[in-house]
């Protein structure tokens, strides 16, 4: 999200899901929509059998790939060169949108300097995807009436994910795709409430609604809501938190509806250190391989034992209701937090409990784009942010007029070649690459505890393209020890061309062959996120 | 636009628009079986026939486009008596076992069949008997129940993009089945059975679950990735039996396996239920109760903060959780505890 929020000042899904139908190009990367936003990508079908071109740059045969005009199988970790190669032939032939890149955007010069080296040749050398196709895309893409692109962790999980993202912004920019209807920067977010947990400032640096915690007049407004003095100091990313705790200056910590010691990449160096932390409460609905670690255990409610608000992909604010008890003394989440806080501050009625409504409006009062919002509108219909009053109908797309900066223009940004940590050398010859599959959901605690989802997916898998699999002389089903230099798990092949050679893809729901113990913890030194898409790896029969 | 009478009453509609569409937009409730829509007419259940100023024989209203100047009759004795004659027909290749059938109460056929009062039928002979095939976990096929409405093999066609299951066979032995009458190998994102008007394709966590008697309906948002699909759940005390989507939601109606069918972790006997609380490192977990669990959470972080400061604590909100829970969260991080160490998962 930070690059998106340097370029345009946020960071959200531009346009809603429904405008995909209407787009004539659409451009999928680092996205495997059909398996991570099955409901968005039949949009995206839709959209092809009304007559658009798909465009889908990834290094596997994705199910999307079946539906696509052209297919870019790009190397893994190369996306912003093959990103840029294609911006290289917009310029070359022409292609750009004058009018938009001068009335709404800034920084131009430099970035078409910045390009200089990105021929289609070196594209090609880099990526691997042929010259001819780089320019076709250019020209699918630029040339559309109207062109939405739809990325996802394939694009933002590596050390250079915010460049990545610059790319993908950059791209939409000179040819003025962004702004309009169906035309747009689409980050598809990979959780039901990832949007919304950003937007109530469930991050480092930043209050509700994006609002930087170092900037003396928005402390202020928040202290000043909130009765208390605060601190201006950026707290710690969570993939920083891990050395913190391994080095002491963290001592306690809370986890929530999260299980980090399956979801981190390298997930040995995190248990290391949720192990040494002084104190760790988890609150889940399961014993999480988190919670396992934890001292103290709190039950909470699954979704549907509780009322509150989902903020889905496209910024729509919907009603979650509860339609059953929890089991045994398990509490709705928000009573247990409130119940914490109240103690902690030791002050605030310990009997009453918290309302969803309440919070909900002390969460609006203090954000702009929310404030229209409220429970009795969401009664009658979801809404989507920007929604600035109680008679604002909400926003489908973002960015008609102006750019959130200063200056209200788009901001070009220069993005040089980067090259993935950890490539494969002669001891770790295989690019590993991670994801989910259809059948699954992040760490497996609630779908691999549904009886039909584990019959169909019942166990880990690694995908070895079958030139590698008869060199490495192993047959379908067969089991492999998969090593890189953080951890070694054992899981049968599944031999397909889905992924090329000399790469490899296991999905990372499964805990007995954990692909994050595998991964990589380098991380992108401006958003912090780390690089669970590409790793090298060693395989063994 | 185009005008045209339908019942006496005038109407404008766009060009394109069929005599269905039309009738509906009238407010007429005209009976079909294979039209949704979401999906392309298709003309196959003969139960939407009008009659048309003009027209020698009556035309199925769902693939006539409406012209200019159009006079049409959704209801006469004679549409009446072939609509039932239609519905008879039908029934009498069904086996009549309402009272054991999971789609009871939601059933098109069962519906149809109410409405003319059809319970003897004139042309009983010959049945079909399907052998079952289904191995796998979600969808059960009852074939025998099914009226070859078309509506889940176009589905998974036009909506789905997978081309799981095509017609085979003619006349009385067609029927929708997998290639080569194997057992379903799809996505099983369950659509066709949401589409499927009668009783022949079900879900088989359903089977043996009430049906409507003490059901209740609670409208959500589904708690698995981003796209943010509205569900309906329906649940029998605390149970959850079925997950439902209503076509005018933002999804369309439109679920995945997930959303459909994962939903059997919420009653999973593996949920956690008391607070526990392992009071020394390497020792065991213990039952506590919340007062207890809770002081201690609430005495442990603020002695951290006594001794080291507010940055030595950190908290992991939740991209699962509501927006309201979130906001709770940082803001007790933030002014109860005064640290912005505040982060989740949105980087994994």
């Amino acid at each position: 999200m930070a690059g998106l929020a340097t370029k345009f000042g946020s960071g959200a899904m531009t346009n809603s899901v429904a405008e995909i139908a209407d787009n004539e190009a659409i451009f999928v990367i680092g996205s495997n929509t059909t398996e991570n936003h099955p409901i968005i990508a039949l949009r995206m079908k839709e959209a092809v059998a009304k007559g658009a071109q798909l465009i889908v740059a990834d290094p596997r045969k994705i199910p999307l790939v079946k539906f696509a005009t052209l297919w870019l199988r790009h190397r893994p970790g190369t996306d912003s060169t093959l990103l840029n190669a294609i911006m290289h032939v917009i310029l070359d032939e022409g292609l750009e949108d004058k009018d938009f890149i001068a009335a709404r955007t800034e920084g131009y010069d430099a970035f078409v300097q910045s390009l200089e080296p990105f021929t289609v040749e070196y594209g090609e050398e880099i990526t691997g995807v042929p010259a001819e196709d780089i320019k076709k895309a250019a020209r699918i893409y630029a040339t559309a009436g109207n062109a939405g692109i739809y990325y996802a962790m394939g694009i933002t999980q590596h050390i250079m994910g915010t460049y990545n993202v610059c790319a993908v912004g950059n791209l939409a920019m000179l040819t003025g795709n962004v702004g309009k209807r169906a035309a747009g920067v689409n980050p598809l977010r990979g959780q039901n409430n990832v949007q919304g947990a950003c937007d109530m400032g469930g991050l480092p640096n930043v209050y509700p609604g994006y609002q930087k915690v170092d900037v003396p007049a928005i402390k202020e407004k928040f202290e000043k809501a909130w009765g208390t003095s605060l601190s201006d100091k950026i707290g710690l990313a969570a993939t920083e938190m891990t050395g913190a705790m391994l080095d002491g200056t963290l001592k306690g910590m809370y986890i929530f509806g999260e299980n980090p010691a399956l979801s981190d990449p390298n997930t040995t160096h995190s248990v290391k250190a949720f192990s040494a932390l002084d104190f760790l409460v988890v609150q889940d609905i399961f014993m999480t391989e988190t919670a396992r670690l934890a001292d103290v255990v709190l039950p909470g409610a699954s979704f549907a034992e509780k009322d509150g608000t989902f903020t889905c992909s496209e910024r729509r604010v919907q009603r979650i209701r509860k339609a059953v008890n929890s089991p045994g003394s398990a509490q709705s989440d928000l009573n247990i937090i409130d119940q914490i806080y109240k103690r902690v501050v030791a002050s605030g009625d310990l009997t009453e409990k918290p309302k969803a409504a309440a919070i909900f409006d002390e969460a609006a009062a203090l954000w702009p784009a929310m404030a229209g919002i409220n429970y009795e509108r969401l009664e009658q219909q979801s809404l989507q942010w920007p929604c600035p009053s109680t008679d604002h109908p909400g926003t489908e797309f973002l960015f008609q007029d102006t750019f959130p900066r200063e200056g209200g223009k788009a901001l070009f940004t220069p993005v040089p070649f980067v090259s993935s940590k950890e490539l494969p050398d002669k001891e770790y010859p295989y690019v590993l690459t991670t994801g989910r599959e259809l059948f699954h959901y992040h760490t497996g605690t609630m779908t691999r505890r549904s009886s039909g989802l584990n019959m169909i997916a019942p166990e880990a898998f690694v995908e070895v393209n079958p030139a590698d699999a008869d060199v490495l002389g192993v047959a379908q089903g067969e089991f492999l020890t998969v090593s890189s230099r953080r951890g070694s798990i054992k899981l049968k092949a599944r031999v397909s061309k889905i992924v090329p050679p000399n790469v490899v893809f296991i999905p990372f729901h499964y805990s007995e062959a954990a692909a994050n113990l595998l991964t990589s913890d380098a991380m992108d030194p401006i958003c912090k996120i780390m690089e669970a898409k590409v790793c090298a790896v060693r395989i063994e029969k | 636009m185009i005008t045209l009478t339908i019942d006496g009453k005038q109407i404008e509609v766009a060009e394109g628009t069929t005599v269905l569409e039309a009738s509906r937009q009238l407010g007429i409730d005209v009976p079909t079986l294979c039209h949704d829509d979401r999906l392309k007419p298709f003309g196959a259940c003969r139960l939407c026939i009008v009659e048309i100023s003009g027209m020698a024989k009556p035309v199925t209203s769902c693939t006539t486009p409406a012209a200019n100047g159009m006079v049409v009759k959704t209801n006469s004795e004679k549409l009446y008596r072939l609509r039932k004659t239609t519905v008879e027909l039908l029934l009498s290749d069904h086996p009549n076992d309402c009272m054991v059938c999971t789609s009871s109460g939601d059933c098109a056929l069962q519906e149809l069949a109410y409405l003319y009062g059809i319970r003897e039928n004139r042309f009983t002979g010959a049945m079909r008997e399907h052998n079952r095939v289904d191995h796998n976990p979600f969808i059960t096929r009852d074939q025998n129940k099914c009226v070859m409405c078309g509506l889940c093999v176009r589905v998974c066609e036009e909506v789905q993009g997978v081309g799981a299951i095509g017609y085979a066979e003619r006349g009385f032995e067609a029927k929708v089945i997998p290639p080569f009458g194997k057992d379903l190998d799809c996505e099983f994102c369950g659509q066709c059975v949401a589409v499927c008007p009668t009783g022949a394709l079900t879900g088989r966590l359903w089977a043996g679950k009430p049906r409507l008697e003490g059901v209740k309906f609670t409208d959500t948002t589904c708690t698995y990735c981003g796209c943010g699909c509205n569900i309906t759940l329906r649940t029998h005390g605390d149970q959850v039996i079925r997950v439902d989507s209503d076509p005018k939601n933002h999804n369309r109606g439109w679920l995945c396996v997930k959303g459909r069918f994962g939903y059997e972790f919420i009653n999973s006997g593996d949920r956690l239920t008391h607070p526990l609380i392992r009071r020394e490192k390497g020792g065991q977990f213990e039952k506590a109760s919340w007062d207890e669990a809770l002081d201690y959470v609430a005495k442990k972080l603020t002695d951290i903060k006594a001794e080291n400061g507010p940055d030595a604590l950190a908290g992991l909100c939740s991209a699962r959780c509501s927006n309201e829970e979130n906001y709770l969260f940082q803001k007790m991080f933030r002014a109860g505890l005064g640290t912005n160490n505040i982060d989740h998962c949105a980087r994994y």
